[in-house]
């Protein structure tokens, strides 16, 4: 009877379709990373690659004397400078807040955790601009700051002041959700067994963190020495004394200064570069953990 | 009985925590609700409704909707071949989609400009080839959102990919269904809404983009100025009212969108079963 061969045959032809159901085609396979790669490498890779081939259009002793310029040297001292006050601060303010958000139940806690994201979804000239309402020379202290002969907007304080609203989220963010993950027993157990609070907290806590609070750093560090449009409005573009890089890079590009411009931005690319390198190697740290 | 947590800290880091949060975020930003008080409504309505504004804000809406959406399209491809397929340099290339979080808005904006203005690398090509011009123009616009859009789709999208269960789709090849079938009935149903998440977060980002943008987009008023810039040029006026007003109506379509896009990621949590 037929019925003994069909089975058989029906379940290998069974089988042979479900492999074909459950992996893509050849030639999708193929056409899809064409594209993807293709995608990747005209906006990334090009943009990339541009920057170093710009700065040194001119030869690398053009390019040193525009990276040795003293308004750059001035941008590079603010921009480090800027970074220098606000990653420590936010970083402080980050364990704080996520220790506090992460260890306690308290009424409003995920209003809170909306609030601590709040700066990422405001636009960069807004952040800038709510600077200028209370400090500027027509703002709420304006008047105030002049008679003590204080300047913030168009001055360092108030490149720091917007730089610390805009990167204000990063590390509380890396923080949160993996503190939240983590428990709290171990540290329960330590506390239990007669460790202080910060004794706790550095032993227990920070080697559980330190790779999620180094990432968090790693970003907020990014931001903080990139950020262009909160600082473009706080900054007045003072040649020398209030450009950081990133405005730097926009001036020179106005004066027509190709090679001032990317050799300033070639520097910023570097830093994305290693920023990027050191987020994939502690990517791996984290999840190897 | 109440709860009374172990934990030490409670009172320093929640009053640390709320102290610092009021300086240097909540205080600023109400800054600017206080200072739309003076406005009055028939102020704001003339500042927001000039033609000027209008067309300031059609062309933010539109060029980060098509940049969001292109972005989505390819970024979800990209997200695919990076969860599904190995190919040499994968690494490097999953590593680079985080760029446009790493390099610093002004740096993309002087980049794109100089690749697609008319005697750029690109810009030249397409010129000779096909006529277009996309440098100085609202379509340049659409270029550097598409740059800063591409890390929040494929991000979103990668972890969802990573996680989906392949029992679904083996259940559905068992069932008899082809490729295509499991992966319109199966796959893209599951991921959606981390793709619509990471399309609203691209499109949130790229209606408030700064940098990248003023450099490529020629800033032609009613053509290809967008509203961060505007609320700049307002301010180099001296013109407070105007830039409170239109900073204001766009800090409430950020914050509305934030909705939105918190709602979204419980959908996608929900869905995949984290809650």
């Amino acid at each position: 009877m037929n019925t003994h061969t069909i089975p058989h045959t029906s379940a290998k032809d069974t089988v042979v379709r479900q492999q074909h159901a459950l992996q893509d085609p050849k030639w999708v396979r193929w056409s899809l990373i064409t594209i993807a790669l293709g995608f990747i490498t005209l906006f990334i890779c090009l943009p990339l690659g541009l920057v170093i081939y710009q700065a040194l259009s001119k030869g690398i002793e053009a390019y040193w004397a525009a990276l040795t310029q003293a308004d750059t040297l001035a941008a590079i001292r603010l921009t480090l400078l800027v970074a220098i006050v606000t990653v420590p601060l936010n970083t402080l303010f980050g364990i704080t807040a996520a220790w506090a958000i992460t260890r306690f139940e308290f009424k409003g806690k995920s209003f809170l955790t909306t609030l601590i994201d709040l700066p990422f979804s405001v636009s960069p000239v807004i952040s800038g601009f709510i600077f200028v309402l209370l400090f500027g020379a027509e703002g709420w202290f304006g008047k105030l700051l002049a008679t003590y002969d204080i300047k913030i907007i168009f001055s360092a304080p108030g490149i720091i002041l917007a730089t610390l609203f805009v990167t204000f989220p990063f590390v509380a963010r890396q923080l949160i959700p993996l503190m939240q993950e983590m428990g709290h027993q171990e540290e329960e157990a330590a506390l239990s067994l007669g460790a202080s609070g910060w004794k706790t907290f550095y032993s227990v806590t920070l080697p559980n963190i330190k790779w999620a609070l180094l990432y968090g750093v790693l970003l907020c560090n990014a931001r903080a020495m990139g950020e262009f449009g909160a600082v473009s409005v706080v900054s007045g573009h003072i040649r020398g004394l209030t450009n950081t890089l990133p405005l730097n890079v926009e001036v020179n590009y106005n004066d027509y200064d190709v090679v001032g411009a990317f050799a300033s931005a070639s520097i910023l690319a570097g830093l994305a570069i290693v920023t990027l390198v050191l987020k994939t190697l502690l990517e791996w740290k984290q999840t190897s953990r | 009985m109440s709860h009374k947590s172990v934990m030490p800290g409670f009172r320093p880091t929640i009053g640390l925590t709320v102290l610092y949060l009021g300086l240097v975020v909540l205080i600023p930003l109400s800054t600017l609700v206080f200072e739309s008080f003076k406005l009055s409504w028939d102020d704001y309505v003339h500042i927001i409704t000039s033609k000027r504004v209008l067309s300031s804000f059609q062309v933010s809406f539109f060029a980060a909707l098509i940049a969001a959406a292109v972005a989505s399209v390819f970024g979800f491809i990209t997200a695919w071949v990076l969860v599904r397929y190995s190919f040499f340099g994968k690494n490097i290339f999953h590593a680079l989609i985080d760029l446009p979080f790493a390099l610093p808005t002004a740096v993309a904006g002087i980049v794109l400009a100089t690749i697609f203005q008319p005697s750029g690398f690109l810009g030249r090509l397409l010129n000779e080839f096909f006529g277009l011009q996309i440098a100085f123009k609202p379509i340049g616009i659409v270029i550097a959102l598409i740059f800063i859009s591409i890390p929040f789709v494929v991000r979103t999208v990668e972890p969802v990919l990573l996680e989906f269960e392949s029992a679904m789709e083996e259940a559905g090849a068992s069932l008899g269904a082809t490729r295509l079938q499991v992966f319109t009935k199966i796959i893209f149903p599951n991921i959606s809404p981390a793709l619509l998440t990471g399309f609203a977060l691209a499109f949130a980002r790229g209606v408030g983009e700064y940098g990248s943008v003023i450099f490529i987009a020629g800033n032609i008023p009613y053509v290809s100025e967008i509203v961060p810039l505007l609320i700049v040029i307002k301010l180099e006026q001296y013109d407070i009212q105007g830039a409170t007003a239109i900073a204001l109506t766009m800090l409430v379509i950020s914050f509305l969108l934030l909705l939105i896009i918190n709602l979204l990621q419980f959908w996608v949590r929900k869905r995949s079963g984290q809650l």
